[in-house]
């Protein structure tokens, strides 16, 4: 293990992408690689990319890598895909839209599965980033795999934060819902030549005019803006377009440093990194050893002929397991 | 508590623009648990073989219809052996006529799949032969 971050600091791709499944598949001791990593991480710009299925993620993703190598930034991408609830396999196809950089040396591309988790992220994902930043990447883009409303987990991992929008996503109701348009640091109205792009402007301009990050009166404070990039454009024009989008990352970026917000960028993610870590070592193996020694369906017979309550069987195991 | 699976990468390199077959197949493994890095068409071996390093997949399989499976599939084997990742098991699908086969096996693939070969049985080719991680 302590070899694969040697490696992975040295900058072995495969290495890191190695360690990468290893967190994706928990293989014990992976942590001892993870803390010898730890240390060089924090230094990365992570920039994540959020929106509804099928809004254009993932070819704004690929023009964005374009843009920021022009600058000559290297760069990392976790792009996230969704787990089947049936089989428990995935099929990982935002790469497609990525070719152009596959053998980029400075563009290392990977893709993960949700496995599992309710907010778009799996708990590799924000190691994952955490990889990326190791191997010295200074920009790390974290495409979500598009599962609507509640997709708020990239949040917790990403300094900057992309709402990618298309026109027809309901009435004005669903712009003032908690959630995805609530956490946005730019917006991007993408496929903006479509029918309703103008009414969706607007929406969105009435949410920004209301958000609170505008209404900090001092001059410290970040104006969303809103982008609009049409999907009919010749490829020249739409590059153009993105490299406005990468402008605004930079100068979002630059804005978190001196205002001081970046710092409660990254505590807020180091707080969610503590906590995966406390959930995969306290809460997950209790589920682990519930399921394996066949309690958990023993609990749910209980449940089913409904000979007890699921809250005084939480309480027994919580008792059974927590020494206080 | 470790929960390993399968890692697949299904390209189709050169110029055939024909991948019905390719997106059933990665439907099939997705519905047997695999993990399944879908590239879509056209892409260079080194496309190829450098995806499957980023990825760390287990299996490249390779689909081809065009009858440049006898450069392309074979440049997919060296490349990923020149870059240390030879445990990396290709196997190829599509048009093969069965007189290929031996030079395509000789190159290193682990396994051809012609037309008429059932969803099925290449799945249970995958689990008999690959173990995640090797």
């Amino acid at each position: 293990m302590v070899e694969l971050s040697e490696k992975v600091l040295a900058g072995n791709i495969r290495a890191a992408s190695r360690l990468i499944r290893n967190l994706e598949d928990q293989i014990p001791d992976t942590n001892a690689a993870m803390r010898e990593l730890f240390t060089t991480t924090g230094e990365s710009h992570v920039i994540g990319i959020t929106g509804a299925p099928g809004a254009g993620k993932s070819t704004l993703t690929d023009e964005l890598i374009a843009a920021l190598r022009k600058k000559d930034k290297s760069i990392g991408v976790l792009a996230v895909d969704p787990t089947s609830p049936f089989s428990g396999g995935a099929i990982l196809g935002d790469r497609i839209r990525m070719l152009r950089h596959s053998e980029d040396k400075e563009v290392f591309v990977r893709s993960l599965a949700t496995r599992g988790s309710m907010g778009g992220l799996s708990k590799a994902v924000g190691e994952g980033i955490l990889v990326m930043e190791a191997l010295g990447k200074e920009k790390v883009i974290v495409e979500t795999c598009g599962v609507g409303q509640q997709e708020v987990d990239i949040i917790n991992h990403a300094h900057t934060v992309i709402v990618v929008l298309v026109p027809g996503m309901g009435d004005d109701i669903q712009a003032i819902k908690a959630g995805l348009m609530e956490i946005a640091d730019i917006f991007v109205i993408n496929k903006a030549d479509r029918d309703g792009a103008a009414k969706l402007y607007q929406e969105v301009l009435n949410v920004v005019a209301m958000s609170k990050k505008n209404s900090d009166s001092t001059d410290d404070c970040w104006t969303i803006p809103i982008l609009k990039i049409e999907g009919v454009l010749p490829p020249q024009e739409f590059a153009k377009s993105v490299e406005a989008l990468s402008n605004k990352i930079e100068e979002h970026y630059q804005y978190l440093v001196k205002s001081n917000r970046l710092a409660e960028r990254k505590r807020r993610k180091r707080k969610a990194e503590l906590n995966e870590a406390l959930w995969a070592t306290i809460f997950q193996p209790v589920l682990h050893e519930l399921n394996a020694n066949g309690q958990m369906e023993k609990m749910v017979d209980q449940l089913l002929n409904r000979e007890v309550d699921p809250y005084t069987l939480a309480e027994e195991v919580a008792q059974r397991y927590m020494k206080k | 508590m470790s929960t390993m699976k399968i890692r697949i990468l299904l390209a189709k390199p050169g110029l055939d623009g024909h991948d019905r077959g390719a997106k059933v197949l990665a439907r099939s493994f997705r519905d047997a648990g695999f993990e399944v890095i879908y590239t879509g068409c056209h892409q260079s071996p080194e496309q190829i073989a450098s995806i499957a390093i980023q990825e760390d997949v287990d299996v490249v399989g390779l689909s081809c219809l065009s009858g440049a499976h006898r450069y392309l599939f074979p440049e997919v084997a060296k490349l990923l052996k020149e870059r240390e990742a030879e445990d990396i098991i290709v196997i190829g699908g599509g048009i093969i006529p069965e007189q290929d086969m031996p030079a395509l096996y000789e190159a290193g693939l682990k396994g051809i799949f012609t037309p008429g070969t059932t969803l099925d049985s290449i799945v249970a080719w995958v689990h008999a032969n690959v173990t995640p991680r090797a």
